[in-house]
C-alpha cells in the first residue's frame, strides 16, 4: 500500500534530511553542506580551533574569501586597508594549514562571499549553507537552506561540520501580479519589508513563491533573499526550477555530466508540494509597488520615490512616533516634504544586495552618455573579481568613468564600511545595499536604500530622483 | 561557558524598538580588540554624544542604572548583522540577561552560545516591568532560571518559557562543541549515508571553466 505523504514545503524538504540527530528541548543537530569563511573574523576563529587542538572535520567543504576588509581602491594590495593585512594574512595563513580553499585577490574566485558563492557553483538547491554573516540568506534564492552564524557556531561547524539548531517556523511570501515599467526586484523586497515590517520574518523560514517570483532572473532572486533578514528571517528560500539548472549548469564548482543529471532529479524534487501548510503567509500585488527609497534608519522606513517623507505627527503608537522622530532628525529630513529632489552627496552602487553584473548592467543604462552631477561623488563596486572582469569587457568600467563614477575593486565596501570606505559624517548617500541603520555606512552617514537604478539616476540630477523621469 | 543559575541586581529600561547590531557595537570596534574589551564600546552611539562625551539622558548613564546587569528593552532587539561581538559587547559591559519581546534570529543563537539569558515575555509585560522599573529608586530584580521565573522590584513574580536544551546547557555552563564531538560515530554515519546518495556534495574539486 502506498504511504500518504503530507504536502511538505520546499524548507522541510531540505531542513529534514540535514537532520544527523534530534537533540532534546527541540534542537536538531543539523548537517551543513558549504561553509563559507570571510576575512572579519576567519584567521582568529582557526586560530583559537587549532589553540583547542582541533582541526577543521571536512575542510573540503570550508572555502574562504577576503571581502568584508579589503580595498577597493584600484590599485589595492593586501596591505592596502588598515588591519586588513593581517586579517587577510591570518586567514590565508589558517586556511592553507588545514586545507581550506583560499579565494585570493586578483584571482576570478574573489569577491563578496554572497556574490561568489552563486557565481562559482558553489550554492546549490538542497543545499545547507551558512557563514558568519546575516545576509547568507541570500543563497536561498538557488533553493539552499543558508542562514548566517555567529563566531562560536563557526567553530563548531569546522570542528563538527554540524550546527545545533531550532526548527524555524516557516512562511510564504507569494508575490504576483504584473512589474510595472522602472520597478526592480529591490524595490520589490523594499516594498515587501515596508507592508509587513522588519519583525515580520522573525522566528520563521521564509519562501517566496508566486508568478512574479517564477518570471524572476537569478540575479533578481539573489536580491530578494537578501533582504529576507532585513524582514527578521534568517533564512529566505525560492523553490528551484529550470531559470536556476540553467544558471548552475557549467559553473565551476556545480555536478558535472552524470553527476549533474543525478543532482538534478534530486533538485526537482524539492520545490513546495501543492496543499503545503505555512505558519504564516502573505500575498503581495507587485503591480501595485512603485520604485523605492528609504527615508529612515530602518529597512522598513521605505516609501515610493515619487512620495512624501511621512509625518510623525500623524502616527497613533508613542514608541512607532518617537522612533519615526529620532529617524528624521537623524536623516535630515522634514515631515511631508517630497523625497524627490533632496539634495545628495554620494552614490554607491554595489553590495551583495546589488553588486551583480545585471545591477551594474542596469545603472550603466541610466548613466550612459551623462555626467555625474558636480556635488555627488559616485562609486560602482563590482560584487566579485568575475563581475568585474566581465563588466569591462562589456566596456560597462568606460561607461562609468566617463561618466565620473569611480569604478573600484570587489568587496563590501561602502556596505559594510569596515575597510574606511564611508560615507562622511553628516553626507547623504542613495544606495543599492541593505542597511539603513544609524552609523551604518560611517558615524552619521545617512543612507537611502534604492536600487541601482534609482541609485545612478540620483548621480546624475545630484538629487534625489524619480529614474522613470529621467528615461 | 560560565554556569547562569539565577542573577539579582540592577535592571534598566531601554524601550526602543529594533536596536540593531550596528547600534549595540559599531563596525570599527570589530577590530583589534579583544572580547572582554568590547564592553567599553557597548551600545556606543547611544551612550555618548558626537564629541565623545557621556550622553546624561541615557538610562544606562543615569545613576541608579549604572550597574545594571539586566536589560529590558523592547521588540526585535539584536536584530541585523550576525556579529558575535553584540553578545560579548553586553556581555562584557555587565550584562547577564536582557528581558524583551523578542529578538534577532541570530543574535539568539549567539546570546546563548556566550551563556548571555535572553527571556522572551509578552509585550504588555515588558512594558509594565519597565514602568516600573522607570518609577523605582532602586531597580533591583531577580531572574532565576533554576524555577523559570522573573521577580521585579515589586515583588511581582512572571514565569518564562525557554526552549530546554537551552536551559540546561546555560545552568551546565555546557561547552556545545565538546557535546557534538562526542557525538562523532553519528555525524560519521549520517555522512557515509549522505555521500552515497548525495555524492555531488561531497566533491568540491572544481572544473576549469571558460570566463563568463
Amino acid at each position: 500500500m502506498a504511504v500518504q505523504m503530507q504536502p511538505r514545503a520546499l524548507f522541510d524538504k531540505v531542513w529534514a534530511p540535514h537532520v544527523v540527530t534530534e537533540l532534546s528541548g527541540g534542537v536538531s543537530l543539523l548537517a551543513i553542506d558549504r561553509h563559507l569563511l570571510h576575512d572579519l573574523e576567519a584567521g582568529a576563529i582557526m586560530k583559537r580551533l587549532a589553540d583547542r587542538g582541533l582541526r577543521p572535520r571536512n575542510p573540503e567543504l570550508t572555502f574562504g574569501v577576503p571581502d568584508h576588509a579589503v580595498a577597493t581602491d584600484p590599485r589595492r594590495r593586501a596591505e592596502a586597508t588598515p588591519n586588513s593585512a593581517r586579517l587577510l594574512r591570518e586567514m590565508k595563513d589558517g586556511a592553507a594549514a588545514v586545507g581550506i580553499t583560499y579565494f585570493d585577490l586578483d584571482t576570478e574566485g574573489q569577491g563578496i562571499v554572497h556574490v561568489i558563492g552563486p557565481e562559482l557553483g558553489l550554492t546549490q538547491p538542497g543545499m545547507t549553507i551558512v557563514c558568519a554573516d546575516s545576509h547568507t540568506c541570500t543563497h536561498g534564492a538557488l533553493g539552499a537552506l543558508s542562514f548566517g552564524i555567529g563566531a562560536t557556531e563557526v567553530a563548531h561547524v569546522l570542528a563538527t561540520q554540524t550546527l545545533r539548531q531550532v526548527k524555524p517556523k516557516i512562511l510564504r511570501i507569494n508575490l504576483s501580479g504584473r512589474i510595472a515599467p522602472g520597478v526592480t526586484a529591490k524595490d520589490i523586497i523594499l516594498a515587501t519589508i515596508g507592508q509587513i515590517g522588519t519583525g515580520a520574518g522573525r522566528g520563521h523560514a521564509i519562501e517566496y513563491a508566486g508568478e512574479t517570483v517564477r518570471a524572476m532572473t537569478i540575479n533578481e532572486r539573489l536580491t530578494v533573499c537578501n533582504l529576507s533578514i532585513e524582514l527578521g528571517a534568517k533564512i529566505g528560500m525560492i523553490a528551484p526550477d529550470d531559470t536556476t539548472f540553467e544558471y548552475l549548469a557549467g559553473r565551476a564548482y556545480a555536478p558535472q555530466g552524470e553527476m549533474f543529471d543525478r543532482a538534478l532529479a534530486y533538485w526537482r524534487s524539492l520545490p513546495t508540494d501543492d496543499g503545503a501548510r505555512f505558519d504564516t503567509e502573505h500575498n503581495i500585488d507587485v503591480g501595485r509597488i512603485a520604485p523605492q527609497i528609504s527615508w529612515g534608519t530602518s529597512p522598513q522606513d521605505v516609501i515610493a520615490i515619487d512620495g512624501r517623507v511621512p509625518d510623525p505627527a500623524k502616527e497613533a503608537d508613542p514608541q512607532r512616533r518617537s522612533a519615526m522622530e529620532a529617524a528624521l532628525s537623524y536623516m535630515g529630513l522634514a515631515p511631508g516634504a517630497a523625497i524627490e529632489g533632496t539634495p545628495i552627496d554620494w552614490v554607491f552602487i554595489g553590495s551583495c544586495t546589488n553588486g551583480r553584473l545585471s545591477d551594474i548592467r542596469e545603472a550603466a543604462r541610466v548613466v550612459a552618455g551623462r555626467k555625474v552631477a558636480p556635488n555627488v561623488k559616485a562609486w560602482v563596486v563590482p560584487g566579485s573579481e568575475a563581475t568585474q572582469r566581465a563588466a569591462e569587457r562589456e566596456g560597462l568600467d568606460k561607461i562609468f568613468l566617463s561618466a565620473g563614477f569611480e569604478w573600484r575593486k570587489s568587496g563590501c565596501s561602502m556596505c559594510a564600511g569596515v575597510n574606511g570606505d564611508t560615507v562622511p559624517p553628516g553626507k547623504r548617500s542613495v544606495s543599492t545595499t541593505n542597511r539603513n541603520f544609524v552609523g551604518r555606512q560611517g558615524p552619521n552617514a545617512r543612507t537611502h536604500l534604492a536600487s541601482p537604478v534609482t541609485a545612478a539616476a540620483a548621480a546624475i540630477a545630484g538629487c534625489i530622483t524619480d529614474a522613470r523621469k529621467v528615461g | 561557558m560560565q554556569k547562569f543559575i539565577s542573577v539579582t541586581g540592577v535592571a534598566a529600561p531601554l524601550m526602543k524598538a529594533n536596536i540593531d547590531t550596528d547600534v549595540i557595537i559599531p563596525v570599527k570596534r570589530l577590530i583589534g580588540y579583544q572580547r572582554h574589551e568590547l564592553g567599553a564600546f557597548a551600545l556606543e552611539a547611544l551612550r555618548f554624544l558626537p564629541d565623545g562625551s557621556e550622553n546624561p539622558e541615557f538610562v544606562l548613564n543615569q545613576p541608579r542604572y549604572r550597574e545594571a546587569k539586566i536589560l529590558v528593552t523592547a521588540e526585535n532587539f539584536g536584530c541585523g548583522s550576525s556579529r558575535e561581538s553584540a553578545v560579548w559587547a553586553l556581555a562584557s559591559f555587565g550584562f547577564q540577561c536582557i528581558i524583551g519581546p523578542g529578538f534577532g534570529d541570530i543574535f539568539t543563537n549567539n546570546a546563548f552560545q556566550n551563556g548571555l539569558l535572553l527571556i522572551r515575555l509578552p509585550a504588555t509585560e515588558v512594558d509594565s516591568i519597565a514602568a516600573e522599573l522607570a518609577g523605582e529608586p532602586s531597580p533591583v530584580m531577580t531572574v532565576d532560571l533554576q524555577d523559570c521565573t522573573v521577580t521585579t522590584p515589586s515583588g511581582r513574580q512572571i514565569a518564562f518559557e525557554i526552549d530546554d536544551e537551552r536551559r540546561q546547557a546555560l545552568l551546565e555552563g555546557r561547552d556545545e562543541i565538546g557535546m557534538t564531538l562526542m557525538r562523532d560515530a553519528e555525524i560519521v554515519a549520517f555522512q557515509e549515508r549522505d555521500r552515497a546518495a548525495r555524492p555531488w556534495i561531497y566533491d568540491t574539486t572544481p572544473r576549469a571553466v571558460a570566463a563568463t
